[in-house]
This record gives C-alpha cells, sequence and structure tokens, in this order.
C-alpha cells in the first residue's frame, strides 16, 4: 500500500513537471463570480459574458466607455427608415480555421429565436425589440429591418455573441459548448478548460483579426467576493482581481507591488419612492397607514434627498470610490446632462421642506434593499436610514439577498398577476446598469409608465408616471438623428430627475486591483478581460 | 410522593462537588456575567444600537478608546457604520443568548413531552416517535438547520424555530431512555397500584427524575445552538443584520481584517468562544458531578 | 429476517419520497430565479420566455411529478445556471469534497490519538489538563471563526498559505485529486486542519475514556502481572480495544463532517459539493438544490439503512426487538 502510495506521489510530480517549464506568458485572474456556461447565449451574467467575450465577437464591438466601434462588422448605416445596413469585416477566421460569413450571422439571429432551449435568460429579446428581421445580402452583407425607425440598432446589436454555424449547428445548448466542441468563435483567445468552480482556461488564438494576444493562456478562477479573494492576490494566487474590497484600497495603492485600475461604472444606485395612494411600509408616528401617501408630494422626495450627505457615502464606506450623481447614466454616455448635479446635503432645508409640506412631525419608514446585489449595498441602506432618522424620518432598513429582493420588489405585492406586475416595496434601493452606453432605453425603462405590454418602465418600480417623460421617452425611440435623439433624452431625464422620479445616489466605480507589472485598461461595463491587461515590466 | 421528591432532589454533596473545580467555577462565573449582561444590557450599554439616529457613519472604523465628535469615548472601538462597538456586543450578546435559550427551552418542552409519551405509552407510538427521531439524529444538524433558513428567509423567530428542529430530538431520546428506567422502578407501580392518573405519573414522579439528565443534555445543547446560530448568520442565512448577533459581528468585521481593523472581528469573537467553551464546561462539570448515565 | 430488511426497506422508501416533497416544495417557495437571470432591459415578453423556459408556468404539481419521473430514472434535472445535468456537476464536485474530508479525519486522528492517549495515561498530570484544555477549545470554537483567523495569520499577516482555492490536481484512477501534488497540498492544508478540529477534540476525549477504562480492565492488570512489556501492552492490546469504538463513533459523524465542508469550502473558495451548495442558494438555482439535498437525503437513508442491517446481523436482539 505504501508502496503505491509513493508512486502515485512520483506520478504527480512527473505530471506538474512540464507545465512548469515551459516559460509562458500566463495571466490569472481571480473573479467574483465564474462563468456558468460557455454558451453565449444562455445568461447575460456579466460573470458569464466576460468570459465569453474572449472567445465569442459581436457585430458590433463597445468601447472602453460602452459607446459602439466596429467588431466583427466594419461599418453599419441605415439605408432607409426601417433597414440598417451591416458591412462584414473580410478575412476573419474562426478558430477551427473556417472563415466567417454572414451565413454565421443568420444562424446565430436564428437559433436566438428559435429560443435556446433550457437557457435561463438568453439574450434574444434584443431581437424582438423593434420587431427585428434579418437577411443575408452577399457573404459580407446583412440587412435587418424593423416595424419602424429604429436608433439604438448597434447598441443591441452589441449585445449578441456571434457563433459559428459550421459547430454548433445542431449542438445541445450549454452542454456541448462547455465541452469546447461548439465553443468555436472569432475571438483573440480560444477554448482550452471549463471546470467549473475550479477554473476555466482559455489560450491565444494566433490568426485573430486584430493581431496576436498579449498572453498566451489566461486563468479565470473564481475567488468568493470578501476578503478572501483580496488575500488570494496579496499572496501570489492570482494575478488580478476584479472588486477589490472598497474598505482595503488604501492599503493596495500604498503598497508598492500593487496597483489599482478605476473607472466609473454605468451602474446608477437609487432609490425608488412607490407612488401607490396607500403605502404598507410608510406608517405615521402611531404606527398607522399614511393617507395620501406622503411620497406622491415631490417636496418630500426631494427633502428625502438632501437629507441624503452622498460625500459621508462615497469617503466612508465607498473608500472614496463612487461619484455623487443626479444624472442617470454616467458622464461620457449618450443622454448624460451636464446640468444635473448631485443634490448638496442640506438637513436643515430638507427639514424645513417636510414642514412646508405638512410632515414636520415625521413618519416612519421601512427601507428594503438587497445585501448581496451591489457594492456595499447594505452598509449604504444603513447610512441612508441613520441620515433620514436624523432629520425626524425614523428609518428602519430590510435588507435580503437578491434572490428574494428583486422578485419582491418587482411583484412582490399580492395584487401581481401574469401580465401585471404590482412592487410590493414602499421605498427601496437598487441599481440601474446602462449596458448599451445610451440613455434611450434608460429612460424609457426608469422613467417611463409602467405598461407590460410595451415594455415601457419594466424598471420603474415605484410606478412613476409622467405624461411630459412618457411622450419625449416614446418619440426619443423612434428618432434616428442623433442630435435630435440627444436633446429629447436630456428633456426626458431633467424633467423627471428634477421632479424626483427616483432619488439618485451614485454611479459605482469600477475597480480592479493587479500586480504592479500590469497595465489595465478598465471599462465601465464591469467586463473583465484579458484583451485590457498587458505587462509592462 | 414524599419518596418520589426526595428521589428527585439531587444527592447532597452534588453542589460541593461541582465547586470542587476551579475550572467549572470560573465558567459558572464567566456565563453568569455574561447573562447579567444580556439582562441589563439596555441599561449599561452606552448607545443603542439599533436606533439609527445614534449612530453616525462620521464616527465609522474608530479604533478602541477614540471619542465622537461629540466627546463620547468609544471604548470598544466602532464599526463600519459607525457604531459603538461595546454596545453592539453587548445586543449581540442578548441576541445570542435569547436564540440559544429560547431555542432550547422549546426543543427541551417539545422533546420532553416527545420522550415520556413513548416511553410511557410504548408499544407502536414508541416505535414511530423513536423511528422519527432516529431519522432526524442521522441528518447532520447544520444541513437540516441549512435547508429550513433557505426555505424560511431570516428573523429571530426563524432561526429559533430552525434550532428547535435540530435540537429536540436529542432531548426526546434523553427523556425517553431515563424515563424507561425510572418507569420500571417501583415507585411508579406503587403510583399506579394507587391508581393515579397517567399525567400525574408522568410529570409528578417520572419527569423530576429526568431533571439532572436534562440538565446536562440543555446546557450542552444551548453551547451547539449558539455557536450554530453564529455559523449560519456568518453564511448569511440566520439574523437580519439590522440586529446583528455575535455571529453577524464577526462576519461583518471580516471585511476589515484585512486593514487592520481587528476590532470589529475579533472582540465579538472572543466574546462568542467565551460563551460557548463556558457553556461546555459547565455542562461537562455537571455531567461529570450528577453522573447521568449518556 | 428477510421481513425485517423488507420492512426497513419500505420504511427507507418512505423516508426518501417524504423527503422529495419537503424539498422539492420547499425549495420552490423561495424567491424567483427569473429576475437573477434577466438583465434589467429584458421587458415582459422576454420574462414570459425564460418562465416558459424554465417550466416555472406549470402548475407546481405537474412539476413535481415530472420531478418525480425523472428522478426515478437518475436525472434530477439540468442546473439552470451550468445548463448541464445537476447530478454530473455533483459528481464533478464530489473529490473535492471527499478528498477535504478524509484528509481532515486522518488529521484528527493523526493528532487526537496520540494527544488522547498521553491524557489517558497520565490523567492527572499538567500535561494532560492542557490537553484536555485543547480538546474543549476545539470543541467550541466556531469551526468559521477558526477559519477566518487561519487566513488572517497564515495568509494575510505571514504569507506562508494560499487563502483560497484548491492546487494543481492529478489524474488518479479518473479523479482528480489534489492530494499528491506539492502545490495540492499547500491548499489542502488549512482547509482540512480547519474541519478536523470538532473530529479531533471527539477522537481525544474518546481515546482518553477508552485508555482508562482499558488500563484498569483485569485483563491488562494480568498483562502488566505477567511481566509484557508497557509498550507492548500498549500498542497492541490497548490500541485495539479503543479503536473499535472510535472507528465507529468516526464512521457515524463522516456525513456530519460532510456536511460542516459546507462553512470550511465557503470560506476557504474550496470547489467542493458544499461550495457549490452556497452558491446554488445564492442565485437560486432550484434544480442544483434540489440534487444536492436529494443526494445527500439518498446518502444518509442508505448510510443508516446499512448500519441498521448490519447491526441486525450481527446482533439478533435488534432484529427481534424490530419485529415486536
Amino acid at each position: 500500500m505504501r508502496y503505491q502510495m509513493s508512486w502515485l506521489l512520483a506520478g504527480g510530480l512527473v505530471v506538474t513537471g512540464p507545465a512548469v517549464a515551459v516559460a509562458q506568458d500566463v495571466l490569472t485572474i481571480g473573479v467574483r463570480s465564474e462563468a456558468a456556461s460557455m454558451d453565449p447565449h444562455w445568461t447575460q451574467l456579466s460573470g458569464d459574458t466576460q468570459v465569453q467575450e474572449h472567445i465569442f465577437e459581436r457585430l458590433v464591438g463597445l468601447s472602453p466607455t460602452s459607446q459602439p466601434i466596429p467588431g466583427l462588422a466594419v461599418s453599419w448605416e441605415p439605408i432607409d427608415e426601417t433597414t440598417w445596413e451591416f458591412k462584414l469585416r473580410e478575412g476573419v477566421k474562426w478558430h477551427d480555421g473556417e472563415d466567417f460569413t454572414a451565413d454565421d450571422v443568420i444562424f446565430t439571429y436564428d437559433r436566438l429565436r428559435a429560443g435556446v432551449s433550457g437557457a435561463p435568460a438568453s439574450p434574444a429579446f434584443q431581437l424582438e425589440k423593434g420587431g427585428k428581421q434579418w437577411m443575408k445580402v452577399d457573404d459580407y452583407t446583412v440587412h435587418i429591418t424593423t416595424d419602424g425607425p429604429y436608433p439604438t440598432m448597434a447598441e443591441d446589436l452589441a449585445m449578441l455573441p456571434i457563433i459559428a454555424e459550421h459547430a454548433a449547428s445542431g449542438a445541445e445548448p450549454s452542454v456541448d459548448f462547455n465541452t469546447g466542441a461548439a465553443a468555436i468563435g472569432t475571438g483573440p483567445y480560444m477554448f482550452e478548460e471549463y471546470s467549473p468552480g475550479s477554473q476555466i482556461t482559455v489560450k491565444a488564438f494566433n490568426d485573430y483579426w486584430g493581431g496576436e494576444p498579449h498572453w498566451d493562456q489566461v486563468v479565470f478562477r473564481p475567488v468568493g467576493q470578501d476578503s478572501a479573494h483580496l488575500a488570494a492576490l496579496l499572496n501570489g494566487d492570482v494575478d488580478m482581481i476584479d472588486y477589490p474590497p472598497t474598505i482595503d484600497i488604501p492599503q493596495i495603492v500604498e503598497n508598492p507591488d500593487f496597483t489599482v485600475s478605476t473607472i466609473p461604472a454605468d451602474r446608477l444606485i437609487y432609490i425608488i419612492p412607490g407612488n401607490k395612494h396607500v403605502e404598507p411600509f410608510i406608517t405615521d408616528v402611531d404606527g398607522a397607514p399614511m393617507m395620501p401617501n406622503p411620497l406622491r408630494d415631490w417636496r418630500v422626495r426631494k427633502a428625502l434627498s438632501l437629507a441624503i450627505n452622498r460625500e459621508a457615502i462615497r469617503d466612508r464606506i465607498m473608500g472614496g470610490a463612487s461619484l455623487p450623481a443626479k444624472n442617470i447614466v454616467p458622464p461620457g454616455f449618450f443622454g448624460y446632462v451636464e446640468e444635473l448635479e448631485a443634490d448638496p446635503y442640506d438637513p436643515e432645508q430638507a427639514q424645513a421642506l417636510l414642514a412646508e409640506a405638512g410632515y414636520g412631525d415625521g413618519f416612519n419608514i421601512t427601507l428594503h434593499g438587497p445585501n448581496d446585489r451591489y457594492i456595499n449595498d447594505q452598509r449604504i441602506l444603513e447610512a441612508v436610514a441613520q441620515m433620514w432618522s436624523r432629520v425626524g424620518l425614523p428609518t428602519e432598513v430590510d435588507a435580503m439577498p437578491r434572490n428574494v429582493f428583486f422578485s419582491r420588489l418587482i411583484r412582490g405585492d399580492e395584487l401581481s398577476m401574469p401580465g401585471f406586475d404590482v412592487p410590493e416595496f414602499s421605498i427601496a434601493l437598487t441599481g440601474w446598469g446602462t449596458v448599451a452606453g445610451e440613455a434611450t432605453y434608460t429612460v424609457s425603462g426608469t422613467l417611463e409608465t409602467y405598461n407590460a405590454a410595451t415594455g415601457g418602465g419594466n424598471g420603474n418600480f415605484g410606478r412613476y408616471s409622467n405624461a411630459e417623460v412618457d411622450a419625449r421617452s416614446v418619440r426619443a425611440k423612434r428618432t434616428i438623428d442623433n442630435d435630435e435623439r440627444r436633446a429629447i433624452l436630456e428633456e426626458a431625464i431633467t424633467i423627471g430627475m428634477e421632479d424626483y422620479a427616483y432619488i439618485p445616489i451614485h454611479f459605482q466605480v469600477n475597480q480592479w486591483a493587479m500586480k504592479s507589472n500590469l497595465e489595465h485598461e478598465p471599462r465601465t461595463n464591469e467586463r473583465t478581460r484579458a484583451m485590457d491587461v498587458r505587462r509592462v515590466d | 410522593m414524599s419518596g418520589a421528591m426526595a428521589h428527585a432532589a439531587p444527592p447532597p454533596g452534588v453542589w460541593r462537588a461541582f465547586l470542587r473545580s476551579p475550572a467549572a467555577v470560573a465558567a459558572l462565573a464567566v456565563f453568569s456575567a455574561f447573562c447579567v449582561v444580556a439582562v441589563i444590557g439596555p441599561w449599561i450599554a452606552p448607545q443603542n444600537p439599533y436606533d439609527l439616529a445614534q449612530v453616525d457613519i462620521m464616527d465609522s472604523l474608530l479604533p478602541p478608546g477614540s471619542e465622537s465628535w461629540t466627546g463620547m469615548p468609544y471604548y470598544l472601538g466602532t464599526d463600519g457604520q459607525g457604531r459603538d462597538m461595546l454596545s453592539a456586543m453587548i445586543y449581540g450578546i442578548r441576541i445570542s443568548l435569547l436564540v440559544g435559550l429560547a431555542s432550547g427551552i422549546i426543543a427541551l418542552a417539545v422533546g420532553t413531552i416527545v420522550g415520556l409519551v413513548a416511553a410511557y405509552r410504548g408499544g407502536w407510538v414508541d416505535t414511530v416517535l423513536m423511528r422519527i427521531v432516529d431519522l432526524q439524529l442521522s441528518f447532520p444538524t447544520i444541513l437540516v438547520a441549512l435547508i429550513l433558513l433557505v426555505i424560511l428567509g431570516r428573523g429571530v423567530d426563524k432561526i429559533i424555530f430552525a434550532l428547535v428542529v435540530v435540537q429536540w430530538a436529542y432531548f426526546a431520546r434523553t427523556v425517553r431512555g431515563v424515563a424507561l428506567v425510572e418507569s420500571a422502578r417501583e415507585y411508579v407501580d406503587a403510583a399506579r397500584g394507587l391508581r393515579l392518573g397517567a399525567l400525574r405519573i408522568l410529570f409528578g414522579h417520572i419527569l423530576p427524575n429526568c431533571l439532572p439528565t436534562m440538565l446536562v443534555v440543555a446546557t450542552m445543547q444551548m453551547a451547539a445552538a449558539i455557536s450554530l446560530e453564529a455559523t449560519l448568520s456568518f453564511l448569511g442565512l440566520g439574523l437580519p443584520p439590522t440586529r446583528p448577533s455575535l455571529g453577524l459581528l464577526i462576519a461583518n468585521g471580516f471585511d476589515y481584517l484585512q486593514s487592520g481593523r481587528y476590532w470589529i472581528s475579533v472582540l465579538p469573537g472572543l466574546v462568542l468562544l467565551a460563551i460557548i467553551v463556558s457553556a461546555n464546561v459547565l455542562g461537562d462539570r455537571l455531567r461529570d458531578t450528577l453522573n447521568p448515565h449518556l | 429476517m428477510t421481513e425485517y430488511i423488507a420492512k426497513r426497506l419500505l420504511q427507507a422508501l418512505l423516508v426518501l419520497a417524504v423527503m422529495t416533497v419537503l424539498v422539492f416544495f420547499g425549495v420552490n417557495v423561495i424567491g424567483n430565479p427569473v429576475y437573477i437571470f434577466a438583465s434589467s432591459e429584458c421587458d415582459q415578453p422576454c420574462l414570459d420566455k425564460i418562465i416558459t423556459d424554465l417550466g416555472l408556468d406549470r402548475p407546481i404539481w405537474e412539476q413535481y411529478w415530472v420531478f418525480v419521473g425523472n428522478l426515478l430514472q437518475g436525472d434530477l434535472g439540468n442546473s439552470f445556471t451550468h445548463g448541464v445535468p445537476a447530478m454530473s456537476l455533483i459528481w464533478e464536485r464530489l473529490p473535492a469534497t471527499l478528498e477535504l474530508a478524509v484528509c481532515a479525519l486522518v488529521i484528527a486522528l493523526a493528532v487526537g490519538l496520540p494527544l488522547g492517549v498521553a491524557a489517558g495515561l497520565r490523567p492527572t498530570h499538567w500535561t494532560s489538563r492542557i490537553i484536555m484544555g485543547f480538546s474543549m477549545l476545539a470543541f467550541s470554537v466556531p469551526v468559521f471563526w477558526i477559519g477566518l483567523i487561519m487566513i488572517i495569520v497564515f495568509s494575510v499577516t505571514l504569507g506562508w498559505m494560499p487563502a483560497v482555492g484548491r492546487g494543481d490536481t492529478v489524474e488518479i484512477l479518473g479523479v482528480d485529486l489534489s492530494l499528491f501534488t506539492l502545490d495540492g497540498l499547500h491548499h489542502l492544508a488549512m482547509p482540512a486542519f480547519t474541519l478536523s478540529l470538532i473530529m479531533m477534540a471527539m477522537v481525544i476525549r474518546l481515546t482518553r475514556a477508552g485508555m482508562r477504562e482499558v488500563l484498569f480492565s483485569d485483563y491488562i492488570r494480568f498483562a502488566r502481572a505477567n511481566g509484557i512489556r508497557e509498550s507492548r501492552i500498549l500498542s497492541l492490546h490497548v490500541m485495539r480495544n479503543i479503536l473499535i469504538p472510535i472507528v465507529t463513533v468516526l464512521g457515524m459523524e463522516f456525513g456530519g463532517v460532510i456536511a460542516f465542508a459546507v462553512v470550511v469550502e465557503s470560506i476557504f473558495s474550496w470547489p467542493g459539493v458544499g461550495k457549490m451548495l452556497i452558491d446554488a442558494i445564492a442565485v437560486l438555482d432550484r434544480p442544483l438544490i434540489v440534487a444536492y439535498l436529494i443526494f445527500v437525503v439518498i446518502m444518509f437513508v442508505a448510510l443508516n439503512l446499512l448500519t441498521d442491517i448490519l447491526y441486525s446481523v450481527l446482533d439478533p436482539r435488534v432484529r427481534l426487538g424490530g419485529a415486536r
């Protein structure tokens, strides 16, 4: 028995030997959440897409600030009111050496429309928006038509990874991608190994149309999200981590062996006041329900905003890494309104406004929110509750795991029925990421009146409703001219935010921590990609 | 009747035997001290950590011995929200002990009834009840509690329920064992002969004789329950974060350990350890002195 | 005999049936997985499509019958998140957990036995007081807390040990094991030690108690009187007698160790089934949660059944008692 053991031990050493001996440029990234599948049409979780982006590309790429740039398409333009023409890149090779053509694009979109069996959240709905139809014109031209004028075509297609017809037709969703058989893409890295829970590995694709990749091999290793994952960086298990704990940022910055990269995120953290006539979690000083609901008075909403000390949240909770805001998209995004500045901290005026609105004696609030979704979400909730309590609105916090929180936020009230959601919470903290780099669907989703049929207000969980905003939002969705659309969006945003449709707190700031011999170009959309990292020693 | 009562009282000298161990005396002192702190907590804590108007984010992460901007001293520092650690720990002790005691007492009550009934009735009642007990005991406590909390969600009532579910079977089995031995004794036969009611025999005669054993099991179970609650809270499945127990305080403080702010996690950890160790030492000593056959 | 086994088998099946109902319906009450997967831009038709794809639009009874039907064919459904059979994920990750649990067991025995023997030989000596104090501490200290302290001391402050994950693995008999590489051992040490503490405390106490009982037994006195060397008495007679209860208890506790691995795995990001369960809870991957629970239930029911049958074979009284 002992004999056999030592033999096994020796065998083990022989196996690991060569891997160490070959000098390779390997980048090991410690990620908070690992990719659940290598099928790019399986989910849209950012932990999944960031790994898939190494292998698969889209017609339209996204710049670091999420603006559309050429990807597998070199150019696109509207050729009439309802048709967009996409010119594809020529000479692009799939990882197995086949040529990329328009057939692959058609195959991909057909697969999505037919439905990816079992996929929890395929991005197929991007194709339904505007009633898109697609047609191959020649090997390198594709036409996409819509019901009416459709301005955000490039943004939509930037969400749809293209897969190879010859490799993926007939493949079993997710399963065949996880084995690598169907995971044939055009991206700079090729599938190498997928062992969930342990690591995911991709290797360089030297025939990549954009030139040879920087790394021979990239390893993604799940490291959890508490401070243990910083330890993985500090003692050299990984070269780089996403979401370093904000509290430890100063310590990492001071350490000469490590460095931090930073960029404002597309994710707005905000508080949604409810607009029902009576809100269950807003009660008067005796604990009785209030009629009318004070949150329907915009002075109360403004008071709530003025009572929040956003700088204190930034400095004491976010480690300096947040961007106090009154806008709904971050600076640099299409639709950012220069004039909207974050509300100052002014508890006196908040109290004056409350008194003016007739709530000088205050009322009780229960503030809901997730505790595992956004950066420091629970601590922000508690800080806001402190601040509101101090202006005379005793506030309780009810924080819960995201899997419970979101279903209650969206349709937790018992009046909900299929096709008609009634949110449960009276006032809740949540976040919205403008993935497309463009504010049209952020305005439509968060400010427009809720309408399940049109998809308007699908993120409007306070059921805010303002005809002036609605008119502009609907018009923006039909306006192709960029300048005109920008003007309409800015008007809609200004009207909504001056009315305190919701109470913005800040934009998150994305941070990465890495060894100091690495240089990283950060992205607003939170993706961690080896393409953005290079060695600088 | 009087004979039964004499039987129930601890044999003379148990108390003296108990006191002979310095470790046990120290454990008793420590545990009692924590109980006292838990009871009078709201009157001795410098701050009410649940009243958010008293907690100021600007005072967050101050080391022990600092002062707030109003001059209030923070003897043990503050946590990430600006909560006074001393006050948070006092309230945390309250919650941890409350959860441990409440779940222990309810489980004891449920387990005692089940055990007595099983022992007294015997037959198929006994068989069925003990199969359920065996089944319950064959699953690891942490797994059962974890599943229950995943289903039920968070809250003091829910964690107490989960802890009762994982504990009652221990009591049931122990009580049944002791009760079987007791009901074979002469005094029970005598009581039966006197045509005393079943309830009276169970609760008046058999139950008092189970007490020493139950005391030992209860002490050990409480230590286990407090530890389990802390573990579940640490996994994010126990108590709501605004009413932190010791386990949750430790979990929160973990985020700050790397930046050298040890007090947020280490201090509540030591208190938790002290409570569990003292309860276990007490249980151990009780077992040695009362010498029930466990 | 056959009747007894048949009866126990029937009971076990009944338990299994009850557990599937409890687990399936319990898990279906919580949360709503759709919103975790849907992007913020996903509108109503998109949400409806996700619901249909996941089979969540069908009545829960129908979902249950489908579930039971599949279960009987050994199919516990596909994981929502991974899209692959839930059972295959469990099999894939089970070796990591078993490796951790077995190593913890070995550590517990390797450290606990000598300490227990030492404490049993000289029960009043100061060393045995320290040993018993240590066992009390190891028994009391919450596993997660000791894990955190170890990470802080050995990974962060001293930098000796990797904080998270599993090291290099080697495939042995078709199973990936990290036990046989240096890097693997390096990663394994802290989690295995953390997991071993409770068992270690138990081994110390059992050994000490066993030692004291056996040392005063007649045949040991006899052996001594016959002039057999003390070391021989210890290694041959005493050890043989105390090992039996220890092995029995550890065998029974092994399931508990696998359950406690949930805690250790989530602290050290160890890619075993426990970590998988916690991850699955976070994203509400119902098939995976259900599969894990059913798997554990089957494992425990089978173990119990086996023990019962073995006992009944060894000890006829049980059989008669059971047939009463």
